[in-house]
């Protein structure tokens, strides 16, 4: 027997499954560097997180879509790893959970599943809970060595850690409380090379810089996301930081400070390239990238959360129906140049 | 850096298992099918009866219009009927069969393998050779290459490009052309040249076929004005617009033609039929023609004699491979999917590509992913995610402002897409629709 199909009769063998794993890949330096610092519970919020997720996209799919199960292409457990990234280390389980089942049974299923949904459902997921919870997912341990509890945040004392807020949140603190910038950052002597490898404290997946970036040049490689959106939002929050600091850096943070704290790298890299919410085009990318970057800038600054990019990704999803009509790819024969 | 195009792109595995097989030649048995009509524009007119007997080279059909092209035997014998058969796709079309019998070719056709320098006719002779030859343009879409060579009045040729690309993976039949008769063929392109009266002639060749660049270049010297021009290897490379992008950095706007940005794109494989019709008197009776695939034990590149069944091409090397899927004439990217083995080969028939059983089904489609890679892969800067949407729903003003009619067809939103989406299937019933709009317009 004869098939017969139109052209082309060969595919690059690429599924979604496939990318899904290579981003489930990319996000395994940063979960090991929080293992690290912030224990072994780490581990048990992640499982949590992905089992809810996929579990929703299972039933829900089959229940409520009656569509043919699609937890197969990953996308929900790349959904419930990047949650759980943007949690803080110590959140009850029962919240995990929580979140889990917003992002995937309000943001992605209801919106029709996998390729539908205008925002991006890991963070509606945070950003909910962050609303429902706001003493809870502001609770930070300070990341110090190696640790190895299970314990739960009942017994955060007992961790090897110390409480602490988020650098974001000192600064955040004193810029309300109106003190001169230069002199917080001397007292508090934030070490950037700390930062860098992840001894800081914050949402547990977003501490690590370098495993972040390693997990960046990952997905380069193989080509699951192109550089361009990360690039856009880093140059927009460094030269829009950088005008802020130069004009006044007794009421603005410095550049280099904006990009490696709070979720920055996570959101950039990992969250802003999501494919269902983000443009189609690179012009449509530059546009998001740079709408990213300002908005994280100006919440970090003038808003009341300390951090801004999950917001400032939300608030761009919402740009982006409008950016794919408006913004056309560069044709071919669209500029004439004879010569 | 290497020259190519800029937009978009993919580069597949080259696959090119075929390239070391040097060309054989297969002698004509049993019977032809000769179509009437294997070029764009009007089929040709039968010029001979049921009955009569015919050498090789002799003309049978008659063009039609200046948009059209004669047909020749391809063999000597007599002519056993004149009906419609069913085609490569099953499709019935008026061909000509004749019976084989012996191998007597026309006393004007000069068969020996010296080969002729001297371009001794004037550019109007040579256009009137190439249209009395029946050559049509080789490099897949069969137009006749007369027509090309016919600039409009108000329009001037100022480059003429040579595609040696082959950037369809697999085929390989260019390339031995470049590699065995690279003289021939640089006579040909100068003979173009002149029939176009321009100054300057590039050949592009991918770099994948370094011994074809070096084995030209070596030649360059000899033949004055020609430039070999080594592309980087990416698909579609071939594609007329493509290439002249890579080669001279022109675009040709939408809806315009090539000669508009002053250049005229011809195939290897078609300056090689032109020498032998201006230098030889031969007309277009053979094709180069690959037998090619993963599980293929005898790769093949055989020069055939136009009309000769593929099945009886296939048979003589041992028949087709045992878990056959898929059979294409062509490359894998823009062949086309054949149903009907005992098809003859035509003009521009280039290569049978035998595709095995696990290779031979589209993976089934799913859900958009919106990753944009369809949109980041179009060598025309297209949305194919939303001309299939807009196609689905008939939507045909959406897809013309949208430009669904600048489609090459050349399948790369396919070949990268994760969710495996029909998405060329739908922008071609769209694009079809919209063309038969404008159309209607004018």
């Amino acid at each position: 027997m004869l098939k017969i199909s139109p052209s082309p009769h060969i595919h690059d063998n690429v599924s979604a499954h496939r990318l899904m794993r290579d981003v489930i890949i990319a996000l395994m330096p940063a979960l090991l560097v929080s293992t690290y610092y912030f224990g072994l519970r780490i581990l048990i919020v992640t499982v949590v997180s992905i089992l809810t997720c996929v579990a929703l996209e299972y039933f829900l799919g089959k229940y409520a879509l009656k569509s043919k199960s699609t937890i197969g292409d990953l996308s929900a457990v790349v959904t419930g790893l990047i949650l759980a990234f943007n949690l803080p280390p110590t959140l009850p389980l029962g919240m995990v959970v929580l979140g889990a089942v917003f992002a995937i049974g309000v943001v992605k299923i209801s919106f029709g599943g996998l390729g539908c949904n205008p925002f991006n459902p890991a963070i509606v997921g945070r950003i909910f809970l962050l609303i429902s919870f706001p003493k809870e997912m502001t609770t930070w341990v300070k990341a110090e060595g190696f640790n190895t509890a299970w314990s739960l945040p009942a017994d955060t004392a007992s961790l090897d850690a110390v409480t602490g807020a988020t650098p974001l949140g000192i600064i955040k603190g004193a810029m309300a409380a109106g003190k001169d910038l230069t002199e917080v950052f001397a007292q508090n002597d934030f070490n950037y090379l700390e930062m860098l490898f992840g001894k800081i404290g914050g949402s547990f997946g977003e501490i690590s810089i370098i495993a972040l970036l390693i997990g960046f040049a990952y997905m380069l490689i193989r080509r699951v996301i192109s550089w361009h959106m990360p690039v856009y939002i880093f140059a927009t929050v460094i030269v829009f930081s950088g005008i802020l600091w130069f004009v006044n850096p007794a009421r603005y943070s410095d550049p280099l400070f904006q990009l490696l704290t709070g979720g920055l790298m996570l959101g950039s890299i990992f969250m802003a390239t999501d494919y269902v919410t983000s443009p189609m085009t690179k012009k449509g990318m530059l546009i998001f990238g740079v709408g990213i970057g300002l908005l994280t800038i100006i919440i970090r600054t003038w808003g009341s959360y300390p951090e801004g990019i999950s917001f400032a990704i939300l608030i761009m999803n919402a740009f982006v129906p409008l950016i794919n009509r408006y913004v056309k790819p560069k044709r071919f024969g669209e500029v004439v140049k004879n010569g | 850096m290497l020259k190519t195009f800029k937009l978009g792109g993919i580069h597949p595995a080259d696959n090119k298992m075929a390239a070391l097989m040097p060309i054989e030649d297969i002698a004509p048995e049993g019977k032809v099918q000769i179509f009437v009509s294997q070029h764009l524009g009007a089929p040709a007119e039968p010029i001979v009866a049921k009955g009569d007997t015919v050498k090789v080279g002799q003309l049978i059909a008659k063009s039609t219009g200046f948009v059209s092209a004669n047909i020749h035997s391809s063999v000597s014998g007599t002519i056993a009927s004149i009906d419609s058969i069913p085609d490569h796709l099953g499709i019935r079309r008026t061909a000509i069969t004749i019976t084989v019998e012996g191998d007597e070719w026309l006393k004007t056709i000069d068969r020996s393998k010296e080969i002729k320098h001297n371009i001794t006719i004037t550019p109007q002779e040579i256009i009137a050779k190439i249209t009395e030859a029946g050559i049509v343009g080789l490099g897949g879409a069969a137009f006749p290459t007369h027509v090309k060579l016919s600039v409009p009045q108000g329009k001037k040729a100022e480059t003429l490009l040579i595609n040696g690309a082959e950037c369809e993976p697999y085929l390989t039949s260019d390339y031995r052309v470049m590699m065995e008769y690279s003289e021939e063929l640089l006579i040909g392109v100068l003979i173009l040249k002149k029939a176009l009266n321009v100054p300057k002639v590039y050949i592009g060749i991918e770099v994948n076929k370094q011994d074809a660049i070096n084995k030209l270049k070596g030649l360059q010297s000899k033949h004055q004005g020609i430039e070999i021009v080594p592309l980087k290897m990416k698909y579609p490379q071939g594609g007329e617009k493509q290439l002249i992008k890579a080669i001279i950095n022109r675009e040709v706007p939408s809806g315009s033609l090539p000669i508009d940005v002053g250049a005229i794109v011809h195939n290897v494989g078609t300056a090689y039929a032109v020498y032998e019709a201006v230098q030889k008197n031969k007309p277009l009776i053979e094709n180069i023609l690959t037998i090619t695939g993963k599980n293929v034990k005898e790769q093949k590149n055989l020069n055939v004699r136009v009309g000769t069944p593929l099945s009886s091409v296939l048979q003589k090397y041992g028949g087709l491979p045992k878990n056959t899927g898929k059979i294409i004439l062509g490359g894998p990217m823009m062949g086309k999917a054949i149903s009907n083995l005992d098809a003859p080969t035509q003009k521009s028939t280039s290569a049978i590509l035998i595709m095995p059983q696990l290779e031979a089904s589209r993976p089934k489609p799913s859900t958009c992913i919106r990753c944009s890679r369809c949109v980041s892969v179009c060598p025309m800067g297209l949305e194919p995610y939303l001309l299939i949407r807009l196609a689905e729903r008939k939507m045909y003003d959406d897809l013309e402002k949208n430009l669904a009619h600048d489609c090459i067809e050349c399948g790369c939103c396919i070949y990268s897409c994760p969710a495996n989406l029909s998405l060329l299937d739908y922008i071609r019933l769209g694009k079809t629709e919209v063309l038969k709009i404008r159309r209607s317009r004018k």
